[in-house]
Protein backbone atom coordinates (compact mmCIF):
# COMPACT_ATOMS: atom_id res chain seq x y z
CA UNK A 1 0.00 0.00 0.00
CA UNK A 2 1.62 3.24 -0.96
CA UNK A 3 2.55 5.67 2.27
CA UNK A 4 2.76 9.22 1.18
CA UNK A 5 3.19 12.13 2.96
CA UNK A 6 -0.17 13.45 1.99
CA UNK A 7 -2.85 12.65 3.51
CA UNK A 8 -5.40 12.34 0.93
CA UNK A 9 -3.28 9.99 -0.93
CA UNK A 10 -2.33 8.24 2.14
CA UNK A 11 -6.44 7.88 2.75
CA UNK A 12 -6.61 6.21 -1.03
CA UNK A 13 -5.16 3.18 0.27
CA UNK A 14 -3.67 2.74 -3.38
CA UNK A 15 -2.19 -1.20 -3.87
CA UNK A 16 1.60 -0.47 -5.06
CA UNK A 17 1.57 -3.34 -7.82
CA UNK A 18 0.14 -2.30 -10.93
CA UNK A 19 -2.91 -4.22 -11.49
CA UNK A 20 -4.82 -1.87 -14.12
CA UNK A 21 -5.67 -3.15 -17.56
CA UNK A 22 -3.82 -1.02 -20.33
CA UNK A 23 -5.74 1.75 -22.13
CA UNK A 24 -6.62 0.51 -25.38
CA UNK A 25 -7.13 2.26 -28.27
CA UNK A 26 -10.16 5.59 -28.61
CA UNK A 27 -10.15 5.35 -24.52
CA UNK A 28 -9.01 8.70 -24.85
CA UNK A 29 -11.46 9.34 -28.00
CA UNK A 30 -10.76 11.24 -31.42
CA UNK A 31 -9.62 14.68 -31.86
CA UNK A 32 -11.12 18.31 -32.53
CA UNK A 33 -8.79 21.16 -33.89
CA UNK A 34 -9.83 23.99 -32.07
CA UNK A 35 -9.53 27.65 -33.80
CA UNK A 36 -10.46 30.88 -31.71
CA UNK A 37 -10.60 34.60 -32.48
CA UNK A 38 -8.63 36.74 -30.25
CA UNK A 39 -10.94 39.89 -30.43
CA UNK A 40 -13.75 41.04 -32.84
CA UNK A 41 -12.55 41.47 -36.41
CA UNK A 42 -9.97 39.33 -36.24
CA UNK A 43 -9.33 35.79 -38.31
CA UNK A 44 -10.60 32.46 -36.64
CA UNK A 45 -6.67 30.82 -36.17
CA UNK A 46 -5.76 27.36 -35.48
CA UNK A 47 -4.90 27.16 -31.52
CA UNK A 48 -4.46 23.29 -31.35
CA UNK A 49 -6.08 20.15 -30.08
CA UNK A 50 -8.50 18.54 -27.76
CA UNK A 51 -9.20 15.09 -27.13
CA UNK A 52 -13.16 14.78 -26.95
CA UNK A 53 -16.06 12.34 -27.21
CA UNK A 54 -18.33 14.74 -29.50
CA UNK A 55 -18.41 18.72 -30.30
CA UNK A 56 -20.10 19.70 -27.35
CA UNK A 57 -16.83 18.35 -25.19
CA UNK A 58 -14.20 18.88 -27.18
CA UNK A 59 -15.49 22.81 -27.14
CA UNK A 60 -15.46 22.40 -22.93
CA UNK A 61 -12.08 21.28 -22.90
CA UNK A 62 -10.88 24.04 -25.68
CA UNK A 63 -12.30 26.68 -24.08
CA UNK A 64 -10.57 25.23 -20.78
CA UNK A 65 -7.11 24.60 -22.96
CA UNK A 66 -7.13 27.66 -25.02
CA UNK A 67 -9.50 30.22 -23.64
CA UNK A 68 -8.67 30.41 -19.72
CA UNK A 69 -6.87 33.49 -19.53
CA UNK A 70 -9.76 35.40 -21.39
CA UNK A 71 -8.09 36.31 -24.82
CA UNK A 72 -10.74 34.33 -26.94
CA UNK A 73 -14.25 35.90 -28.27
CA UNK A 74 -15.01 32.95 -30.13
CA UNK A 75 -14.11 29.17 -30.62
CA UNK A 76 -14.93 26.56 -33.22
CA UNK A 77 -13.97 23.43 -32.73
CA UNK A 78 -13.84 21.07 -35.61
CA UNK A 79 -13.63 16.93 -36.11
CA UNK A 80 -9.69 16.43 -37.17
CA UNK A 81 -11.08 13.38 -39.61
CA UNK A 82 -13.30 15.85 -41.44
CA UNK A 83 -10.38 18.54 -42.46
CA UNK A 84 -8.93 17.98 -45.92
CA UNK A 85 -5.79 19.34 -45.99
CA UNK A 86 -3.02 18.99 -48.63
CA UNK A 87 0.23 17.07 -48.13
CA UNK A 88 3.70 18.92 -47.67
CA UNK A 89 5.05 16.84 -50.07
CA UNK A 90 2.80 18.57 -52.72
CA UNK A 91 3.41 22.12 -51.70
CA UNK A 92 4.66 22.10 -55.40
CA UNK A 93 0.60 22.73 -56.36
CA UNK A 94 0.98 26.52 -54.62
CA UNK A 95 3.85 27.10 -56.91
CA UNK A 96 2.65 29.32 -59.83
CA UNK A 97 4.71 30.89 -62.96
CA UNK A 98 7.00 33.99 -62.43
CA UNK A 99 5.21 36.48 -64.12
CA UNK A 100 1.60 37.34 -62.07
CA UNK A 101 1.65 41.08 -62.77
CA UNK A 102 -1.71 40.83 -64.08
CA UNK A 103 -2.84 39.62 -60.81
CA UNK A 104 -1.89 42.56 -59.09
CA UNK A 105 -2.75 46.47 -58.49
CA UNK A 106 0.66 47.16 -59.55
CA UNK A 107 0.39 45.75 -62.98
CA UNK A 108 -1.91 47.92 -64.45
CA UNK A 109 -0.83 51.76 -64.77
CA UNK A 110 -2.94 54.25 -66.87
CA UNK A 111 -1.62 57.51 -66.03
CA UNK A 112 0.80 57.55 -68.60
CA UNK A 113 -1.67 57.03 -71.07
CA UNK A 114 -3.86 59.12 -69.70
CA UNK A 115 -1.05 62.01 -70.24
CA UNK A 116 -0.53 60.91 -73.55
CA UNK A 117 -3.63 61.33 -74.54
CA UNK A 118 -4.56 64.70 -72.63
CA UNK A 119 -1.70 65.77 -74.36
CA UNK A 120 -2.25 64.93 -77.82
CA UNK A 121 -5.71 66.45 -77.62
CA UNK A 122 -4.36 69.39 -75.48
CA UNK A 123 -7.02 68.81 -73.41
CA UNK B 1 8.70 21.42 -16.95
CA UNK B 2 11.11 19.48 -17.84
CA UNK B 3 14.90 18.63 -18.85
CA UNK B 4 16.07 16.79 -21.58
CA UNK B 5 15.02 13.14 -22.21
CA UNK B 6 17.01 10.47 -20.69
CA UNK B 7 18.66 7.89 -22.44
CA UNK B 8 19.74 5.23 -21.03
CA UNK B 9 23.84 5.48 -21.04
CA UNK B 10 23.74 1.50 -22.15
CA UNK B 11 21.90 2.03 -24.98
CA UNK B 12 24.34 1.88 -28.15
CA UNK B 13 22.85 3.23 -31.50
CA UNK B 14 24.28 1.81 -34.59
CA UNK B 15 24.98 4.97 -37.13
CA UNK B 16 21.56 6.71 -36.65
CA UNK B 17 21.28 7.47 -40.47
CA UNK B 18 21.82 3.63 -41.51
CA UNK B 19 19.29 3.00 -44.44
CA UNK B 20 18.14 6.49 -44.89
CA UNK B 21 17.31 7.42 -48.35
CA UNK B 22 20.16 9.37 -49.11
CA UNK B 23 18.39 12.05 -51.66
CA UNK B 24 15.45 12.13 -48.88
CA UNK B 25 18.22 13.27 -45.82
CA UNK B 26 19.79 15.65 -48.10
CA UNK B 27 16.61 17.54 -48.38
CA UNK B 28 15.19 17.18 -45.13
CA UNK B 29 18.85 18.34 -43.85
CA UNK B 30 18.55 21.10 -46.45
CA UNK B 31 15.14 21.89 -44.99
CA UNK B 32 16.77 22.13 -41.55
CA UNK B 33 19.86 24.28 -42.34
CA UNK B 34 17.26 26.49 -44.08
CA UNK B 35 15.45 27.35 -40.45
CA UNK B 36 12.72 25.63 -41.89
CA UNK B 37 10.71 23.41 -39.76
CA UNK B 38 9.44 19.93 -40.34
CA UNK B 39 5.72 19.22 -40.22
CA UNK B 40 3.73 16.03 -39.12
CA UNK B 41 3.39 14.64 -42.55
CA UNK B 42 7.04 15.15 -43.85
CA UNK B 43 9.68 12.42 -44.81
CA UNK B 44 11.72 12.34 -41.38
CA UNK B 45 14.36 10.15 -40.41
CA UNK B 46 13.38 7.21 -38.44
CA UNK B 47 15.83 8.41 -35.99
CA UNK B 48 14.54 11.93 -35.68
CA UNK B 49 10.86 10.64 -35.15
CA UNK B 50 11.84 8.62 -32.68
CA UNK B 51 14.01 10.78 -30.64
CA UNK B 52 11.32 13.27 -30.61
CA UNK B 53 8.81 10.90 -29.97
CA UNK B 54 11.04 10.02 -26.30
CA UNK B 55 11.69 13.41 -25.71
CA UNK B 56 8.11 15.53 -26.26
CA UNK B 57 6.46 11.97 -24.50
CA UNK B 58 8.83 12.19 -21.47
CA UNK B 59 8.38 15.87 -21.26
CA UNK B 60 4.67 15.10 -20.89
CA UNK B 61 4.61 12.83 -18.39
CA UNK B 62 6.95 15.55 -16.80
CA UNK B 63 4.42 18.17 -16.73
CA UNK B 64 1.33 15.74 -15.51
CA UNK B 65 3.76 14.00 -13.03
CA UNK B 66 5.17 17.52 -11.64
CA UNK B 67 1.64 18.53 -11.01
CA UNK B 68 1.51 16.10 -7.95
CA UNK B 69 3.95 17.20 -5.40
CA UNK B 70 2.97 20.71 -5.78
CA UNK B 71 -0.65 19.08 -6.09
CA UNK B 72 -0.16 18.10 -2.92
CA UNK B 73 0.15 21.14 -1.32
CA UNK B 74 -3.18 23.49 -2.89
CA UNK B 75 -5.55 22.81 0.29
CA UNK B 76 -2.96 23.73 2.88
CA UNK B 77 -0.95 26.60 0.68
CA UNK B 78 -1.32 29.59 3.00
CA UNK B 79 -4.19 31.79 2.59
CA UNK B 80 -6.74 32.14 -0.07
CA UNK B 81 -4.84 34.36 -2.90
CA UNK B 82 -1.80 31.70 -2.72
CA UNK B 83 -4.52 28.58 -3.38
CA UNK B 84 -5.70 30.62 -6.23
CA UNK B 85 -2.50 30.93 -7.72
CA UNK B 86 -1.16 27.23 -7.13
CA UNK B 87 -4.44 25.86 -8.54
CA UNK B 88 -3.65 27.98 -11.29
CA UNK B 89 -0.19 26.55 -12.08
CA UNK B 90 -1.03 23.09 -11.33
CA UNK B 91 -4.13 23.43 -14.31
CA UNK B 92 -1.09 24.77 -16.38
CA UNK B 93 1.16 22.33 -16.34
CA UNK B 94 -1.56 19.88 -16.53
CA UNK B 95 -2.62 21.69 -19.54
CA UNK B 96 1.17 21.53 -20.65
CA UNK B 97 1.34 17.89 -20.67
CA UNK B 98 -2.17 17.70 -22.92
CA UNK B 99 0.11 20.20 -25.69
CA UNK B 100 3.02 18.32 -25.46
CA UNK B 101 0.92 14.87 -25.77
CA UNK B 102 -0.68 16.46 -28.63
CA UNK B 103 2.42 17.44 -30.66
CA UNK B 104 3.75 13.78 -29.77
CA UNK B 105 0.84 12.06 -31.09
CA UNK B 106 1.50 13.62 -34.52
CA UNK B 107 4.51 11.39 -34.86
CA UNK B 108 2.43 8.49 -34.58
CA UNK B 109 2.47 7.74 -31.02
CA UNK B 110 -1.04 7.25 -29.48
CA UNK B 111 -1.64 9.18 -26.36
CA UNK B 112 -2.70 6.22 -24.79
CA UNK B 113 0.49 4.20 -25.69
CA UNK B 114 1.85 7.04 -23.93
CA UNK B 115 0.14 6.58 -20.86
CA UNK B 116 0.55 3.20 -21.24
CA UNK B 117 4.37 3.36 -21.24
CA UNK B 118 4.21 5.83 -18.22
CA UNK B 119 1.93 3.66 -15.60
CA UNK B 120 4.25 0.82 -16.22
CA UNK B 121 7.66 2.93 -15.84
CA UNK B 122 8.55 2.11 -19.01
CA UNK B 123 8.87 5.61 -20.27
CA UNK B 124 10.74 8.33 -17.89
CA UNK B 125 9.72 11.61 -16.77
CA UNK B 126 11.69 14.18 -15.36
CA UNK B 127 13.59 12.75 -11.73
CA UNK B 128 13.06 15.60 -9.73
CA UNK B 129 9.63 14.69 -9.32
CA UNK B 130 10.59 11.45 -7.29
CA UNK B 131 11.44 13.67 -4.45
CA UNK B 132 8.65 14.42 -2.03
CA UNK B 133 7.61 18.08 -1.15
CA UNK B 134 7.97 18.20 2.82
CA UNK B 135 7.02 21.58 3.41
CA UNK B 136 5.16 24.59 1.81
CA UNK B 137 8.76 25.97 1.24
CA UNK B 138 9.12 22.62 -1.10
CA UNK B 139 6.21 23.67 -3.04
CA UNK B 140 7.69 27.22 -3.24
CA UNK B 141 11.26 26.43 -4.22
CA UNK B 142 10.06 23.78 -6.48
CA UNK B 143 7.72 26.81 -8.24
CA UNK B 144 10.99 29.22 -8.11
CA UNK B 145 13.88 27.17 -9.65
CA UNK B 146 12.32 23.65 -11.13
CA UNK B 147 9.89 26.11 -13.40
CA UNK B 148 13.23 28.35 -14.15
CA UNK B 149 15.01 25.44 -15.08
CA UNK B 150 12.72 24.15 -17.51
CA UNK B 151 12.13 27.74 -19.02
CA UNK B 152 15.91 27.43 -20.10
CA UNK B 153 15.14 24.05 -21.39
CA UNK B 154 11.52 24.82 -22.85
CA UNK B 155 13.10 28.34 -24.51
CA UNK B 156 16.39 26.62 -25.98
CA UNK B 157 13.65 23.51 -27.39
CA UNK B 158 11.32 25.79 -28.64
CA UNK B 159 13.93 27.09 -31.40
CA UNK B 160 13.89 23.07 -32.51
CA UNK B 161 12.89 21.91 -35.73
CA UNK B 162 9.52 20.18 -35.09
CA UNK B 163 7.06 22.59 -35.89
CA UNK B 164 4.34 21.27 -33.51
CA UNK B 165 6.91 20.96 -30.56
CA UNK B 166 8.06 24.54 -30.95
CA UNK B 167 4.12 25.55 -31.11
CA UNK B 168 3.43 24.27 -28.26
CA UNK B 169 6.50 25.10 -26.58
CA UNK B 170 5.90 29.16 -27.27
CA UNK B 171 2.20 28.68 -25.95
CA UNK B 172 4.20 26.99 -22.31
CA UNK B 173 6.48 29.59 -21.90
CA UNK B 174 4.31 31.89 -22.30
CA UNK B 175 3.02 30.25 -19.12
CA UNK B 176 5.88 29.41 -17.68
CA UNK B 177 6.62 33.08 -16.87
CA UNK B 178 3.76 33.57 -14.20
CA UNK B 179 5.15 30.41 -12.39
CA UNK B 180 8.49 31.45 -11.88
CA UNK B 181 7.34 35.26 -10.55
CA UNK B 182 4.91 33.27 -8.60
CA UNK B 183 7.49 31.15 -7.10
CA UNK B 184 10.02 33.74 -6.60
CA UNK B 185 7.53 35.57 -4.96
CA UNK B 186 6.64 32.81 -2.35
CA UNK B 187 10.36 32.04 -1.71
CA UNK B 188 11.49 36.25 -1.26
CA UNK B 189 7.94 36.31 0.92
CA UNK B 190 9.63 33.16 3.23
CA UNK B 191 13.42 34.50 2.81
CA UNK B 192 12.56 38.12 4.29
CA UNK B 193 10.19 36.82 6.97
CA UNK B 194 10.36 35.78 10.61
CA UNK B 195 13.41 33.31 11.79
CA UNK B 196 11.06 30.54 11.15
CA UNK B 197 10.27 31.35 7.42
CA UNK B 198 13.93 31.97 6.58
CA UNK B 199 14.66 28.16 8.10
CA UNK B 200 12.09 26.31 6.23
CA UNK B 201 13.53 28.02 3.19
CA UNK B 202 16.82 27.31 3.57
CA UNK B 203 16.17 23.58 4.64
CA UNK B 204 14.51 23.69 1.52
CA UNK B 205 16.88 24.89 -1.07
CA UNK B 206 19.28 22.21 0.94
CA UNK B 207 17.05 19.56 -0.13
CA UNK B 208 16.58 20.33 -3.30
CA UNK B 209 19.72 21.19 -4.43
CA UNK B 210 20.92 18.30 -5.48
CA UNK B 211 17.63 17.16 -7.17
CA UNK B 212 18.17 20.95 -9.45
CA UNK B 213 21.61 19.74 -10.39
CA UNK B 214 20.73 16.38 -11.71
CA UNK B 215 17.78 18.61 -13.60
CA UNK B 216 19.84 18.79 -17.13
CA UNK B 217 21.47 15.41 -16.95
CA UNK B 218 24.55 13.96 -16.84
CA UNK B 219 27.27 15.69 -19.56
CA UNK B 220 26.45 14.94 -22.80
CA UNK B 221 29.18 12.16 -24.59
CA UNK B 222 30.50 13.89 -26.97
CA UNK B 223 29.58 11.93 -29.84
CA UNK B 224 28.24 11.06 -33.69
CA UNK B 225 24.75 10.35 -32.47
CA UNK B 226 24.98 13.70 -30.25
CA UNK B 227 26.17 15.98 -32.97
CA UNK B 228 23.62 14.50 -35.44
CA UNK B 229 20.81 15.29 -33.71
CA UNK B 230 22.10 18.85 -32.83
CA UNK B 231 22.46 19.26 -36.68
CA UNK B 232 18.66 18.08 -37.18
CA UNK B 233 17.78 20.44 -34.12
CA UNK B 234 16.21 18.00 -32.12
CA UNK B 235 19.11 18.65 -29.49
CA UNK B 236 19.38 22.33 -29.18
CA UNK B 237 22.13 22.84 -26.10
CA UNK B 238 24.43 20.46 -24.45
CA UNK B 239 23.19 19.56 -20.64
CA UNK B 240 26.40 21.11 -19.34
CA UNK B 241 25.28 24.97 -21.34
CA UNK B 242 21.91 24.63 -19.63
CA UNK B 243 23.29 23.88 -16.42
CA UNK B 244 25.70 26.59 -16.85
CA UNK B 245 23.08 29.33 -17.99
CA UNK B 246 20.85 28.41 -14.87
CA UNK B 247 23.90 28.31 -12.29
CA UNK B 248 24.52 31.68 -13.78
CA UNK B 249 21.10 33.02 -13.98
CA UNK B 250 19.93 32.14 -10.89
CA UNK B 251 22.67 31.43 -8.05
CA UNK B 252 22.88 35.39 -7.58
CA UNK B 253 19.70 35.84 -6.97
CA UNK B 254 19.84 32.99 -4.18
CA UNK B 255 22.57 34.62 -2.67
CA UNK B 256 20.82 38.03 -2.62
CA UNK B 257 18.45 36.38 -0.40
CA UNK B 258 21.26 35.69 1.91
CA UNK B 259 20.39 31.89 1.16
CA UNK B 260 23.21 29.16 1.27
CA UNK B 261 23.74 26.81 -1.53
CA UNK B 262 25.02 23.66 -0.02
CA UNK B 263 27.63 23.19 -2.47
CA UNK B 264 31.27 24.93 -0.30
CA UNK B 265 32.60 24.30 -4.31
CA UNK B 266 30.54 26.60 -6.24
CA UNK B 267 31.67 30.17 -7.58
CA UNK B 268 31.83 31.88 -10.68
CA UNK B 269 35.50 31.67 -12.46
CA UNK B 270 35.35 35.19 -13.74
CA UNK B 271 37.96 34.52 -16.58
CA UNK B 272 35.94 31.67 -18.20
CA UNK B 273 32.27 32.77 -17.28
CA UNK B 274 31.93 29.42 -16.39
CA UNK B 275 30.99 28.60 -12.77
CA UNK B 276 32.67 25.41 -10.70
CA UNK B 277 30.36 22.87 -8.44
CA UNK B 278 30.88 19.88 -6.74
CA UNK B 279 29.91 17.33 -9.64
CA UNK B 280 26.31 15.83 -8.59
CA UNK B 281 26.51 12.44 -7.42
CA UNK B 282 24.81 10.40 -10.81
CA UNK B 283 24.84 7.22 -9.24
CA UNK B 284 22.24 8.78 -7.19
CA UNK B 285 20.45 10.07 -10.22
CA UNK B 286 20.44 6.85 -11.57
CA UNK B 287 19.17 5.04 -8.69
CA UNK B 288 16.30 7.31 -8.60
CA UNK B 289 15.69 7.46 -11.88
CA UNK B 290 15.30 3.69 -12.19
CA UNK B 291 13.08 3.15 -9.82
CA UNK B 292 14.55 3.95 -6.39
CA UNK B 293 13.72 7.05 -5.44
CA UNK B 294 11.31 8.05 -2.13
CA UNK B 295 8.68 8.82 -4.14
CA UNK B 296 8.27 6.60 -7.69
CA UNK B 297 5.86 4.12 -6.52
CA UNK B 298 3.73 6.65 -4.94
CA UNK B 299 3.80 8.87 -8.00
CA UNK B 300 2.88 6.09 -10.74
CA UNK B 301 0.29 4.65 -8.50
CA UNK B 302 -1.55 7.97 -8.22
CA UNK B 303 -1.42 8.25 -11.96
CA UNK B 304 -2.94 4.76 -12.36
CA UNK B 305 -5.53 5.45 -10.17
CA UNK B 306 -6.34 8.63 -11.51
CA UNK B 307 -6.83 6.38 -15.53
CA UNK B 308 -8.75 3.55 -13.58
CA UNK B 309 -11.38 5.74 -11.53
CA UNK B 310 -12.34 8.50 -14.65
CA UNK B 311 -12.51 4.78 -17.06
CA UNK B 312 -15.98 4.20 -16.76
CA UNK B 313 -16.76 7.79 -18.15
CA UNK B 314 -14.59 7.70 -20.60
CA UNK B 315 -15.95 4.50 -21.75
CA UNK B 316 -19.58 6.02 -21.30
CA UNK B 317 -18.97 9.09 -23.35
CA UNK B 318 -17.45 7.17 -26.17
CA UNK B 319 -19.17 6.76 -29.39
CA UNK B 320 -18.39 3.24 -30.85
CA UNK B 321 -18.78 4.40 -34.70
CA UNK B 322 -15.91 7.34 -34.32
CA UNK B 323 -12.41 6.72 -35.42
CA UNK B 324 -9.00 7.50 -34.30
CA UNK B 325 -6.87 9.96 -36.94
CA UNK B 326 -3.89 11.62 -36.18
CA UNK B 327 -4.17 15.44 -34.95
CA UNK B 328 -2.93 17.69 -37.60
CA UNK B 329 -0.66 19.94 -36.37
FE1 LIG C 1 5.05 23.32 -17.34
FE1 LIG D 1 5.65 25.47 -14.79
Amino acid sequence: MIQSLDPRIAREKINEENNIAPLTEMDNWETYEVFHQKKRGDQHIHVGIVHAPNPEMAFLFGKEQYGRRGISVNMWVVKTSNVFASDYDDSDIFDTVPEKQYREAGGYKVMSKINKYKKENTL
Amino acid sequence: MYGNAYIDPNEKPKSIIDGEDPIKLADFEARIARGEKIEPKDWMPREYRKQLIRMIEQHAHSEIIGALPEGTWITRAPGFKRKLALMAKVQDEVGHAQLLYSAAETLGKSREAMINDLITGKSKYSNVFNYPAYTWADACVIAWLIDAGAIINQVANAKGSYGPYGRALDRICTEESFHLKYGHDNVVTLATGTPVQRKMVQEALTRWWPPIMHFFGPSDKISNHTEILMRWKVKMATNDDMRQQFLNMYVPKIWDLGLTVPDANLKKNEETGLWNYTEPDWDEFKRVINGGGPCNAERLAVRRMAEEKGRWVRAALLNKSEKYVTPLA
